[in-house]
């Protein structure tokens, strides 16, 4: 399976929850800890990222940069 | 550090397009707004038009437009962007312009400019922001706001008797001769967004070849005007603004 990994500005999420919904590993939850601004901020808590994209088209704030291992390194691997 | 780690040896697949500028959006949590913004410059970026596109802010939520897009921009007068984007155009025919309005700015003070440019076939890209209330001024009833609907105007719904119907400009405009393009799409979801994004592009090729007017409906949120948590607001327009406001393309251009 390809992995991958998210990377959440914290400081620029707003909490809003959508990404959490749009991750179909639901690796996604709200920290229990608060931002510069106030606001509990999304993060990674699971390890089964696959970097398909879903939380950053849905990310309203751009907070979410995806990186997903390359395709060669999943050739040599098997 | 710990990060830069564990990216080592994963290729970039996701991130924020180069022409959104540094600024973080001042929307509300969960705002349609901010997701339209992105994927319009991503749909820049990607066709690279930075340097030769032109937008035009209106008034509403989205008056600081031109604070986060790293474009060339001009603020309107309330409503009057098609009208302001139309002399742009007329004046650079080379250039990518759009307007980009709300549902009290386009449909109710702006009706007129709005119907007016389209009817001229002007070869613009209207983007229209559809979330059936005032979102900056306090959720007061817009146009588009649904039958029994409550806002801060309509504390007990909106009644047809005294406040009309929702009014749906975009069929309205695709009736029009000088609309070539009339869809209307949403940002409550993924798949969604996708789509929002192959319309634009679109819009923006048509607009390459100079065939008319491109009007782009996106039916989106307002979870502080409504009153719900994000997810609770996509859950709502999905059950109540999609029977009135139905996605899909209205007015398609005729195969030559």
């Amino acid at each position: 399976m390809i992995k991958g990994t998210v990377i959440i500005e914290r400081d620029i999420c707003k909490g809003c929850e959508l990404c959490i919904v749009a991750c179909p590993q639901e690796s996604l939850g709200l920290s229990n800890n608060i931002n510069l601004h106030g606001y509990r901020y999304a993060e990674l808590i699971k390890d089964n990222c696959t970097g398909c994209v879903n939380c950053a088209i849905v990310c309203p704030d751009v907070a979410i940069t995806v990186y997903r291992q390359p395709k060669a390194a999943l050739k040599k691997a098997i | 550090m710990q990060e830069t780690i564990q990216i080592n040896g994963y290729e970039l697949v996701y991130k924020k397009p180069s022409t959104l500028t540094e600024k973080p959006f001042h929307y509300c949590p969960g705002c349609g707004h901010s997701v339209v913004h992105r994927v319009l410059m991503e749909v820049i970026e990607e066709m690279g038009i930075q340097e030769r596109t032109i937008g035009v802010a209106p008034v509403g939520c989205s008056v600081f437009a031109y604070d986060y897009m790293d474009i060339d921009m001009q603020e309107a007068a309330h409503g009057r962007a098609t009208a302001v984007a139309t002399g742009i155009k007329r004046i650079h025919p080379d250039k990518f312009v759009f307007s980009y309005q709300g549902d009290g700015d386009l449909a109710a003070i702006g009706t007129a400019e709005t119907i007016h440019a389209v009817n001229r076939g002007e070869n613009i890209l209207m983007i229209f922001i559809n979330n059936a209330i005032y979102g900056m001024t306090g959720g007061q009833m817009a146009p588009t706001t649904l039958l029994e609907q409550v806002t801060s105007t309509t504390p007990y719904g909106r009644k047809h008797e005294a406040m009309g119907y929702p009014l749906k400009i975009t069929d309205l405009l695709a009736n029009l001769p000088g609309a070539y393009f009339v869809t209307r799409q949403a940002v409550h979801s993924v798949n969604a967004v996708r789509k929002l994004k192959k319309a634009i592009e679109k819009s923006f090729e048509y607009q390459k070849l100079n065939r008319g007017t491109s009007f782009i409906e996106v039916v989106s949120n307002c979870p502080s005007g409504w009153k719900m948590t994000p997810v609770e607001s996509n859950k709502w327009l999905e059950e109540n603004m999609f029977p009135m406001y139905p996605l899909g393309d209205i007015k398609l251009p005729k195969e030559k």
